[in-house]
């Protein structure tokens, strides 16, 4: 099974990806193919990665979201990582891994705004 | 001295077991009510260790998982051993030095600074053998 497990969504100028399920390390890579496509395909201009429905990333993981961070800067997108949980930002900081170079905001909203990117209020 | 109270053995060989060994972790951590920060980092370091085993230890060991008391506290050790080739230089890793293709070289060093106990031990040809234990706090 490789692709399309995490769904990738287009708001206006920005791609919202929700990752909502265990990372399993195929999935992870498969996801970044993924992103970086989505990307070239729509011409967005920003990328947010939601990853508030993991309760655990370990050093994989973490180094996969980096990596498609810096990937889709280089493809002229910037990323924004939003929705670390309170343990996962201790565990990943105690283990000596902070997400350097990677732009994050608390949530979806902040995110958005990061990028300049804010939701029209109906 | 501690005691044990239940064990858990877990074969690890691949990927599908190094969740299912940090899922179990988990199950045990929240059935203790351990608070979530202690459960997200006894779940991580698991994930790291076991990863260890599948990556390092040449592909295959084995996860046990005690249940232990001591007085009035509660603790879960895990303990992570292989039959692979071992490590030479076991300062070097937990200095983090060691990058590799599936990790940042963080994964032996990081899990230290996760739990409260923390022991290695590895003997170049004949695996190696990490044992971690998390303690619930009060």
């Amino acid at each position: 099974m490789r692709g399309g497990q995490i769904p990738i969504l287009q708001i206006g100028p920005t791609l919202l990806a929700t990752v909502h399920v265990e990372l399993r390390d195929a999935v992870a890579d498969a996801f970044q193919e993924d992103v970086l496509a989505a990307i070239e395909r729509s011409g967005a201009t920003g990328l947010v990665v939601d990853i508030s429905g993991l309760d655990m990333v370990d050093t994989y993981v973490a180094r996969i979201l980096a990596e498609t961070g810096r990937m889709a800067k280089l493809m002229g997108t910037d990323a924004v990582l939003v929705g670390i949980r309170p343990e996962v930002a201790a565990t990943l900081v105690r283990m000596g891994y902070g997400m350097e170079g990677v732009r994050t905001a608390l949530n979806l909203d902040d995110g958005l705004a990061l990028l300049g990117h804010v939701l029209p209020v109906r | 001295m501690a005691t044990t109270q239940a064990v858990h053995r877990m074969e690890v060989g691949d990927e599908d077991d190094i969740i299912a060994v940090r899922r179990r972790a988990r199950e045990i951590a929240e059935h203790h009510r351990f608070d979530t920060f202690a459960t997200a980092a006894l779940t991580t370091a698991t994930s790291e260790l076991a990863r260890n085993i599948v990556v390092h230890g040449g592909g295959h060991g084995r996860a046990v998982i005690e249940e232990i008391s001591e007085g009035a506290r509660i603790g879960i050790r895990i303990t992570f051993e292989d039959d692979g080739p071992g490590i030479a230089d076991i300062d070097r890793v937990m200095r983090g030095g060691f990058s590799t293709a599936r990790s940042m070289g963080l994964g032996v060093s990081g899990s230290r600074r996760l739990v409260d106990e923390f022991l290695i031990e590895s003997t170049p040809g004949s695996g190696t053998k990490v044992m971690v234990c998390k303690w619930k706090r009060f």
